[in-house]
């Protein structure tokens, strides 16, 4: 029995290790234009796994993580906004398609799957880049995201302060996972 | 055989979960890091007191605070709307911990001078820790009366006070944050025939949000061994935090009129119950003078 579960296991480490990559380097900022003020924020702190072989990958976003130029701003985002604590994650589970592992320069593909974001989970299909160098993989990509969609609510009194749709950008760069 | 069979089962549970979920390999993958609680209260006042909260980094803070007269005081001072005491006051973060602030308190006309200090942070995951404690240090120099109007030689020596206090907080959940507040009061003149030159209370308070932008609250201080025939009652206020954006609007109603520590702490004159009611408010706004970043 124990032999068998060594074996299951080791089997497991070494597929793994044949196609799977992870984020060694991630930043991803949002950015909301408003006629009052423009508001940008930073997350260095995600994380990603990819699949080379199957093209599926997941992204999770801790919230918290956001940094803004201004401490209440990041403040009310949190607790007012997104409900960190009660949803500390956004996360995206889905596939890139159209990728080739052995293309050189910049492939323009496709990212479909779900992001969940405020608890409320959405079927998105968003244009990205992907690049491979070496053992390495870059992936970028910028899209909106209408706050409305996931219910995350909009300040009443200062209405004008958020814009209605957000823009995401993410970059992240990958390198070969060696499960430990 | 049943081994086999287990084995077998295993390996059919591991392969369709692989490549199915994804996240949840990446969940193990990630360290879990410190998160440190945040928004345990929304301003640097509870009601007459202080909480825990820091303003951060490059942060100023200003706070405009004010309490009517009391509401039994009759139709013809307009329920004490036609009497105010104020309290205008700046707060800065030298660091996210460290902060300086100062301010004047038309209460016996007294400059304040204080610094608050956060030692530890609630936080959970890795490292975990059930309080936020800060510490609070206040010195108040009572500018009335004048010399020349004193019925006494006054020096400047008597017209200083101390207080240190330490706030300890826990946010329940998100909606849900206690406070205790050990304080100690050192008055260096005092009428020895109804108070001591040192004195100790126990402070608790808490909030109770309701909306995402408005918080009930609530503070009590229990002064200790106090001199029989003490004519000053403990501090006792309720509010309503209503925030937005840089601005906490802090609408209360307590039995003080007093806004620095020596005033509400040891000379609060109203009985709550009695209807020595003051309503106020406490303003602030804040600046972010410097980036975060």
């Amino acid at each position: 029995m124990k032999k068998s579960l060594i074996l299951l296991f080791c089997t497991c480490t070494v597929v793994v290790q044949a196609q799977k990559f992870i984020a060694e380097k991630s930043a991803v900022s949002f950015f909301s234009k408003a006629t009052i003020e423009d508001i940008k924020a930073d997350n260095a702190k995600s994380s990603s796994i990819f699949n080379s072989e199957t093209g599926e990958i997941a992204f999770s976003f801790p919230i918290k993580e956001f940094k803004f130029d201004k401490k209440l701003m990041q403040e009310h985002f949190n607790e007012k906004y997104m409900d960190s604590e009660k949803y500390p994650k956004s996360t995206f589970q889905g596939k890139i398609i159209d990728y080739q592992m052995t293309g050189t320069g910049a492939q323009s593909v496709k990212a479909q799957g779900k992001l969940t974001i405020h608890g409320i989970t959405k079927d998105i299909d968003v244009p990205g880049t992907f690049e491979v160098e070496g053992n390495k993989i870059t992936m970028k990509s910028k899209f909106m995201v209408k706050l409305e969609d996931y219910e995350v609510p909009r300040p009443q009194l200062l209405w004008k302060n958020i814009a209605e749709e957000i823009e995401i950008s993410i970059d992240f760069t990958f390198k070969p996972y060696e499960a430990k | 055989m049943k081994q086999n069979r287990l084995a077998a089962l295993l390996l059919l549970f591991s392969t369709s979960l692989y490549g199915q979920d994804l996240l949840n390999e990446l969940e193990k993958t990630t360290k879990p890091s410190t998160e440190y609680t945040a928004a345990t209260f929304k301003g640097s006042r509870l009601i007459n007191g202080q909480t825990v909260e820091t303003r951060g980094r490059g942060e100023l803070e200003f706070i405009f605070a004010h309490r009517f007269g009391r509401i039994n005081s009759g139709a013809y001072e307009l329920f004490g709307l036609d009497q105010a005491y104020v309290r205008i006051g700046l707060e800065y973060g030298i660091t996210d911990r460290l902060n300086v602030g100062m301010g004047r308190n038309s209460v016996d006309k007294t400059m304040d001078g204080y610094l608050r200090y956060k030692v530890v942070s609630q936080s959970s995951v890795a490292r975990s820790m059930p309080v936020t404690i800060t510490a609070f240090g206040i010195a108040g120099v009572k500018t009335s009366p004048r010399k020349e109007d004193a019925t006494f030689d006054i020096q400047f020596n008597d017209r200083l006070s101390y207080t240190g206090q330490l706030l300890i907080a826990r946010k329940i959940n998100s909606n849900l944050s206690l406070q205790l507040m050990p304080t100690f009061v050192h008055k260096n003149l005092v009428d020895k025939s109804i108070e001591k030159n040192d004195q100790v209370a126990l402070g608790i308070g808490g909030r109770l949000k309701v909306t995402r932008s408005i918080a009930l609250t609530s503070e009590y201080y229990h002064r200790f061994d106090v001199v029989p025939g003490n004519p000053y009652y403990n501090p006792l206020g309720f509010g309503v935090d209503i925030e937005t954006g840089g601005h906490v609007f802090q609408l209360v109603m307590t039995n003080t009129r007093g806004l620095t520590e020596r005033a509400y702490l040891t000379e609060t004159t109203g009985d709550f119950f009695n209807g020595d009611i003051h309503l106020g408010f406490n303003v602030t706004r804040t600046f972010q003078l410097k980036k975060q970043k």
